[in-house]
């Protein structure tokens, strides 16, 4: 009997995955039971070519207006993705080769601290940061009274750098860890050649491990889509199809967010478009992840 | 010490340098006076405070094969590496004495460890071939020394490729990756790998004792063309390994350096009682 | 430098003295120092804005719309308390009995294999979508129950219980949706803790003749104890900060009572019911607080009152990692092996 329940346990990670792929697909795919009005799912009502090629998001115009085209939002997310993953993979990479091939175990015992402090802090924490801190205090005197562009108090960049520095402890403590199982054979190999180690780390440690690395960049990179405080509360709350970080669009999670605090009626297509887009973001990030596990299975036999 | 203690016949193809006589019964003729290519002197090191090498003086003749041979822990190792300044990555280690390449001492203070390696190549054990391109491995010395000339390059790998007895067999896969090679063929594409970067002296650690037989003869067979062009130190446990390859031998013992002489009279007729010990294989 | 003074040797492609690795060395310091100091710039920029106006009238008062001097925490950290207990009562035993199960019991199951993959995956997915699974689960059960759902039931009764069903906008609603959320955590964190085990001590356990549960509930896991718990601290740490599922379920913003109106241990005495009530009660979690506060027109509330909720969360965090590591160092000292 203890046994069959620690089996149950088990299986609860089977369920969740179930219950989310059932969560996503009822109300967009499938009609939700019991629902009084509109028991409709999102996709009876929008087509999907719609939903795809569109480019206008603007769910809660009434009639013609309306547009549930999501462009918009995956440029947004797009967009601050993009900027996190340049603030965050050459930190966290090149951090990772000093943690690895350079630094003394006390400057270790130093930073990695530092670095699980930096994946602890809650994102509303950081997304605090970016707007109260960041946007004034950083974006705006360099970019705009310095050198005159205009820069939103609700941009891309400001929620940009901050996702980019949550997902840098994640890269570079990957990464770390394919350095580090480059075997210490290959280094002595490079150095008996004549190396510095300047081209032992670069030439012989870095592209040996290159597939663990690349698995790192797109694990955080679907952990920088999959974000949702920092940009709420940093980023616009306006779908634009831009690539302007220093306007930006609304994301796909901060419009889901957006969407289950407003006050749009339950049963209603603009509620339920916040499925839809849910069922877009999970697509995304899973593949990503699956992606990631792949490249890294396949680094496992790099050095036979 | 009336008897030989081992029949040591050398078995190569005759067009190669006569070996020492066949005949036991003529007194082994001595080796012709060569250049020194290192001159070790008093020679300690140290792994932190564990002493590993005691007062080793020891002079290494140019163009030639010197076997280093002893049992497991000896240092025999140890001393090989401190040729290159391998023992410098590790940490916590000290070297005292002097340790001359052709007269430079490589412990002095202005010496570029760089170059020196360049010059005084190593192979290991285990052969390390880089996950890169058959190519891409023999070409890495070269390019980090700046060449980027491509034909220069290609004129290189090849040449390297040569000398080390495998160019026919991978000149029309360069471009796969070296671990796609058999054990003995990375082997010897890291022995090409390090000749690349022209060096005058080859070190090898025990270079054959993770291959199988035929590989073994192959790689001796080279080492012994290689003789001609680079002076050679390999350090190995193979005692008929040694006999076979080697133009002379030292004994190492506990770090200490017991005996070091022409190889056919170490193996016949040692001057030292521990070098019989290990010889007749009574330890080890 | 100089090369050993050579023979005449072609060496003219050698060269010796090149060093741009120190370009690179230098970057490398740099972004590694870089993360020291963007830690360092981020904590004195919330301390100094949260300077004065963190007291215990901060602590101890509900929240206000209009006074940003008034305005306090004490809904939020209720909430949380109650959110984070009934997370961690549901997620660590189910966590650690499936980890049991897949270290021990299920080694080479083909299911133990998809469970794997399948745990792996759930890791990745993004916060707010465990919020929908949350949503639709808990809140709403799929639509099937409550007054409009195919069974029309509004309460369950356990025991004397009134539990009202579907969990709505409650407590219960968000614990459940972030204990599915950590669970993968608290799962790998465990296999690991379980795998480090040394296989001596089980084998000595079955040699004495105990069944397999017994060698592992009374060797396997109290060794394994300082590492689970490792795992379990990272989890509800970042339980205790997450706040984009809990909008999804329905935490309110703007709260002004602690779930089951227990906002002191005096009001335990006095109303012993709201204990039972809480669970089921809407409720609101520090992270959601400070949010609300960062999205207000009044700069005092955007700027000094969610600073000073920040705080207060960082701080709930760091005792919450202290506390664990200290007991966690005590459980070690035990089980020396």
């Amino acid at each position: 009997m203890i046994r069959g329940s620690l089996f149950l346990c088990a299986v609860v990670s089977i369920l969740t995955t179930l219950g989310i792929v059932i969560a996503l697909l009822l109300e967009t795919v499938v009609p939700l039971p019991g629902s009084s009005d509109a028991s409709e799912p999102f996709f009876a009502n929008v087509s999907v070519w719609q939903f795809f090629t569109d480019t206008q998001w603007t769910p809660n115009f009434g009639g013609e207006q309306q547009h549930f085209g999501i462009l918009p939002l995956v440029c947004g997310t797009l967009l601050v993705a993009g900027i996190a993953a340049l603030v965050g993979l050459p930190i966290g990479i090149l951090s990772a080769v000093y943690l690895s091939e350079y630094a003394s175990p006390r400057v270790r015992s130093i930073i990695k601290p530092v670095l699980e402090l930096l994946a602890g802090i809650p994102s509303v924490v950081y997304g605090y940061f970016a707007l109260t801190f960041i946007t004034p205090y950083v974006l705006r005197p360099i970019l705009q009274d310095g050198l005159g562009f205009t820069v939103d108090i609700y941009n891309a960049l400001s929620p940009g750098v901050v996702v980019g520095v949550m997902i840098l402890p994640m890269v570079c403590s990957l990464s770390e860890d394919a350095l580090r199982a480059v075997p210490r054979s290959l280094r002595e190999a490079g150095y008996a050649l004549g190396s510095t180690k300047f081209d032992v780390s670069a030439k012989v440690v870095l592209p040996a491990a290159v597939s663990g690395i690349i698995a790192s960049f797109l694990l955080a990179i679907s952990r920088a889509i999959g974000e949702t405080m920092a940009v709420a509360m940093a980023g616009s709350n306006v779908p634009r199809f831009t690539l302007n970080p220093l306007t930006g669009g609304q994301t796909m999670t901060s419009f889901i967010a957006n969407m289950s605090m407003g006050e749009t009626p339950i049963g209603s297509v603009e509620y339920k478009s916040l499925y839809a887009v849910g069922l877009c973001l999970f697509c995304i990030t899973l593949i990503m992840n699956i992606v990631s596990q792949w490249v890294m299975r396949r680094y496992r036999e790099a050095y036979q | 010490m009336a008897q030989p203690l081992m029949n040591v016949a050398p078995n190569r193809p005759p067009s190669l340098p006569q070996g020492p006589a066949a005949d036991e019964s003529a007194p082994p003729r001595e080796p012709a006076p060569r250049v020194t290519k290192f001159d070790v002197r008093d020679l300690n090191f140290f792994y932190g405070a564990a002493q590993a090498l005691f007062n080793v003086n020891l002079s290494i003749p140019q163009q030639s094969v010197t076997a280093l041979i002893g049992p497991s822990g000896c240092g025999k190792s140890t001393f090989l590496r401190v040729l290159n300044r391998m023992n410098d990555i590790i940490e916590g280690t000290q070297v005292a004495g002097t340790v001359l390449l052709e007269g430079i001492d490589i412990y002095g203070k202005d010496v570029d460890v760089v170059a020196l390696r360049k010059r005084v190549g190593m192979v290991f054990q285990k052969s390390t071939p880089f996950p890169k391109s058959i190519f891409d491995n023999i070409a890495f010395g070269p390019r980090i020394a700046g060449l980027k000339d491509k034909r220069a390059l290609a004129e290189i790998v090849e040449s390297s490729l040569t000398r080390a007895a495998l160019w026919g067999e991978v000149k029309d896969r360069l471009q796969e990756s070296a671990l796609a090679l058999s054990g003995g063929q990375q082997q010897r594409l890291c022995i090409a790998r390090a000749l690349a970067t022209n060096p005058d002296v080859l070190l090898m650690d025990e270079p054959a004792s993770a291959l199988d037989p035929a590989s073994t003869s192959r790689v001796e067979d080279l080492i012994f063309e290689l003789k001609e062009n680079y002076t050679i130190i390999i350090v190995t446990h193979n005692m008929q390994q040694a006999a076979r390859v080697s133009d002379s031998t030292a004994f190492f013992f506990n770090g200490k350096l017991i005996e070091f002489g022409n190889t056919q009279k170490l193996f016949t007729n040692p001057r030292e009682q521990q070098t019989e010990d290990y010889i007749t294989g009574r330890f080890g | 430098m100089n090369a050993p003074a050579a023979t005449a040797r072609p060496a003219d492609w050698l060269e010796s003295g090149k060093r741009e690795g120190w370009v690179f060395s230098t970057l490398c310091w740099l972004s590694t120092w870089s993360s020291v100091a963007i830690l360092l710039v981020l904590l004195v920029a919330i301390v100094s804005q949260a300077w004065g106006w963190l007291d215990w009238q901060f602590l101890t008062s509900f929240d206000s719309q209009r006074f940003p001097d008034k305005a306090g925490i004490l809904a939020g950290l209720w909430g949380s308390f109650w959110t984070i207990l009934i997370t961690i009562l549901v997620s660590v035993p189910v966590g650690v009995g499936a980890a049991v199960h897949l270290e021990e019991f299920g080694r080479n199951d083909r299911l133990s294999r998809i469970i794997q993959v399948n745990l792996a995956n759930l890791a990745g997915v993004p916060s707010i979508v465990y919020g929908i699974l949350g949503l639709t689960a808990f809140s709403r059960m799929f639509g099937l129950f409550g007054e409009q759902g195919l069974i029309p039931i509004s309460e369950i009764n356990l025991l004397g219980w009134q539990i009202p069903i579907p969990f709505g906008k409650s407590v219960i609603a968000g614990a459940l949706t972030l204990a599915l959320m950590i669970l993968p955590v608290i799962i790998v964190a465990s296999q690991e803790a379980l795998r480090a085990v040394p296989p001596s001590i089980r084998h000595a356990a079955l040699a004495l003749g105990a069944t397999r549960w017994q060698m592992v509930r009374h060797q396997v896991l109290p060794a394994a104890l300082p590492g689970i718990m490792t795992g379990v601290i990272l989890a509800v740490s970042r339980a205790m900060g997450e706040a984009a599922p809990l909008i999804l379920v329905g935490a309110t913003t703007f709260v002004l009572y602690a779930p089951g109106d227990i906002s002191s241990l005096a009001d335990i005495r006095e109303n012993p019911e709201g204990l039972l009530r809480a669970p089921f009660d809407s409720f609101t979690v520090m992270p959601i607080q400070i949010f609300n506060w960062a999205q207000q027109a009044k700069a005092d509330f955007r700027e000094h009152v969610a600073a000073a909720g920040i705080v207060v969360l960082l701080g709930m965090l760091l005792l919450l990692n202290a506390t664990a590591i200290v007991v966690r160092n005590r459980s070690q000292k035990r089980m020396k092996y």
